[in-house]
């Protein structure tokens, strides 16, 4: 905040004041959460690196991004975390997975047991597009969006089934790789390595309601 | 390669695929159990060798690239990226490991390097790879061949961590050097100049003095012993770790592997570095560097 001290708040329950930034944090325990952070500086929002249960208090909003799905979840086992996200999502937080991120908000992974959040009703298909010489980038058709929008695929999942309650927003070649439901939004894709940074303003403007 | 309007083997997804690592463990393992034993510790990918570089160190002979039945034992094994080393200037081995479809290539010094004039045109891969530096210069001119993904050298094989810091000090503090010129409004000359210094590319020097960073992720390799050493070189800068004898040459793997996870997530809090360092058993025995003559330093090779 600009001036001389705190700006005087009436009728506002919460300790923050309506003029700063709106705190959004991203899970960094590991994988590519700086690309995230240095978008969402850019759309005047808050970022915050997420690493313990305490990181989630008073969030607008969590991007849990892409890494090794894995090696993520173990780390949110440990630190209280899966337990910790998942009661940030039921009180209603808004988050968005990307590629990773995508995996750990399913419900169950095709032929192999891990830890996921379980936020949406999907069955995950990891690698689901083959190893990394199969890595691709494909300009898509996003509902909602009219222009296509650049995804970058890297060893990226995809949902082989959805159940009640999700939207299923992109597809390809039959595949979903873009969803949302009430609070959550998933892509199969990274919007962070991309300078397009409609996907991070969708989840601010239409997923956290800013 | 484009099908479908589908664009494959881009240095965005390469690169990307480097910074979905970042923050990760990447763990050397010899079989299909070692892989599993990374994996459930919760490593980001695995590098599958024939020998670790200690077991190269030791026995010394000509290291190449791994059977491809190992690589396809250890593919199968987990579903982590899976990485291999072609020797230096081995376009061919590179061309085995791709058909083999490795997640990642590392263009290692630690083999035998097959060509001494020479590295790998990396530009004429889909798979990338990972070049180990032990300075900017020598970071750039592999970016410059193509690389998409830079490490530190350090001594493989040698459980100390030494060289390691030296490298990686060596790329930060050329990194920050340019960034420097940079903020001061360096003239185009200063940097042309600079580049000449550095015996790299003017493209790639402006680009590391106007983003004060690599234009690819760094990692640290050689060394890396304890959960501490990969805290330390997190901190020195490092975006992620590579641990080669340092697990499976260690007393008990499963714990070490898993602690070193842990301290390279949290490489900023000494409580939890120190929490992941308790009972990990021996750490592997290490050698001083004044027991390695230059002639047997593997950090000498490539250039």
């Amino acid at each position: 905040m600009v001036g001389n001290g705190r700006k005087v708040t009436t009728r506002c329950s919460n300790s923050e004041t309506t003029d700063s930034p709106k705190k959004i944090g991203v899970l960094a325990l590991q994988g590519g959460f700086r690309e995230h952070i240095d978008i969402l500086n850019k759309l005047g929002v808050e970022p915050v690196e997420v690493r313990s249960v305490e990181g989630l208090e008073g969030l607008s909003g969590l991007v849990v991004p892409g890494g090794e799905s894995t090696t993520i979840g173990n780390l949110m086992v440990e630190s209280g975390l899966l337990d910790g996200i998942r009661s940030f999502f039921y009180r209603g937080g808004a988050v968005w997975g990307t590629c990773a991120g995508m995996v750990l908000a399913g419900s169950a992974v095709m032929g192999r047991k891990q830890p996921l959040l379980g936020l949406m009703n999907a069955l995950v298909e990891r690698n689901g597009f083959g190893r990394q010489v199969r890595s691709f980038e494909k300009e898509l058709e996003i509902g909602g969006f009219d222009k296509p929008f650049l995804g970058v695929f890297i060893r990226a999942p995809f949902f082989e089934d959805v159940g009640p309650g999700v939207e299923v927003l992109s597809k390809v070649d039959g595949r979903i790789v873009a969803a949302r439901g009430e609070n959550i939004l998933v892509t199969a894709f990274h919007p962070e390595l991309t300078d397009d940074v409609r996907f991070h303003e969708y989840f601010l403007q239409e997923v956290c309601g800013l | 390669m484009a099908r479908n309007g589908q664009l494959t083997g881009s240095f965005r997804v390469k690169s990307g695929m480097a910074q979905m690592l970042k923050g990760g463990v990447i763990m050397d393992v010899v079989n299909a159990e070692q892989a599993k034993i990374a994996e459930e510790a919760g490593s980001v990918a695995v590098m599958a060798l024939e020998r670790v570089p200690a077991d190269i160190r030791a026995q010394g002979g000509v290291a190449r690239m791994s059977d491809p039945e190992k690589i396809l034992e250890i593919q199968e094994a987990v579903t982590i990226p899976v990485m291999a080393k072609a020797r230096i200037g081995h376009f061919v081995e590179a061309q085995v490991l791709e058909a083999l479809e490795v997640d990642y290539i590392d263009e290692s010094e630690v083999l035998t390097p097959a060509d001494e004039a020479n590295h790998i045109d990396k530009w004429a891969f889909e798979v990338p790879f990972v070049c180990g530096a032990t300075d900017l210069g020598e970071a750039l001119r592999r970016i410059a061949e193509g690389a998409a993904m830079i490490r530190s050298k350090g001594e493989a094989g040698t459980g100390n961590v030494v060289e390691a810091v030296q490298h990686m000090r060596g790329i930060t503090d050329g990194i920050r050097k340019l960034a420097a010129l940079s903020k001061n409004g360096t003239e185009k000359e200063m940097l042309i100049s600079e580049a000449r210094e550095l015996r790299a590319p003017y493209e790639l020097v402006k680009h590391v003095a106007e983003n004060g960073r690599l234009p690819v992720v760094l990692f640290t390799a050689g060394g890396i012993a304890t959960p501490a050493d990969a805290a330390l070189m997190m901190q020195l800068g490092a975006e992620g770790v590579f641990v080669g004898s340092g697990i499976f040459k260690s007393e008990a793997p499963n714990r070490r592997a898993q602690a070193i996870v842990k301290a390279t997530t949290y490489f900023n809090d000494p409580e939890v570095i120190a929490g992941a360092s308790k009972g990990l058993g021996e750490a592997m025995s290490g050698q001083e560097m004044s027991q390695i003559t230059t002639e047997e330093r593997l950090a000498t090779r490539g250039w």
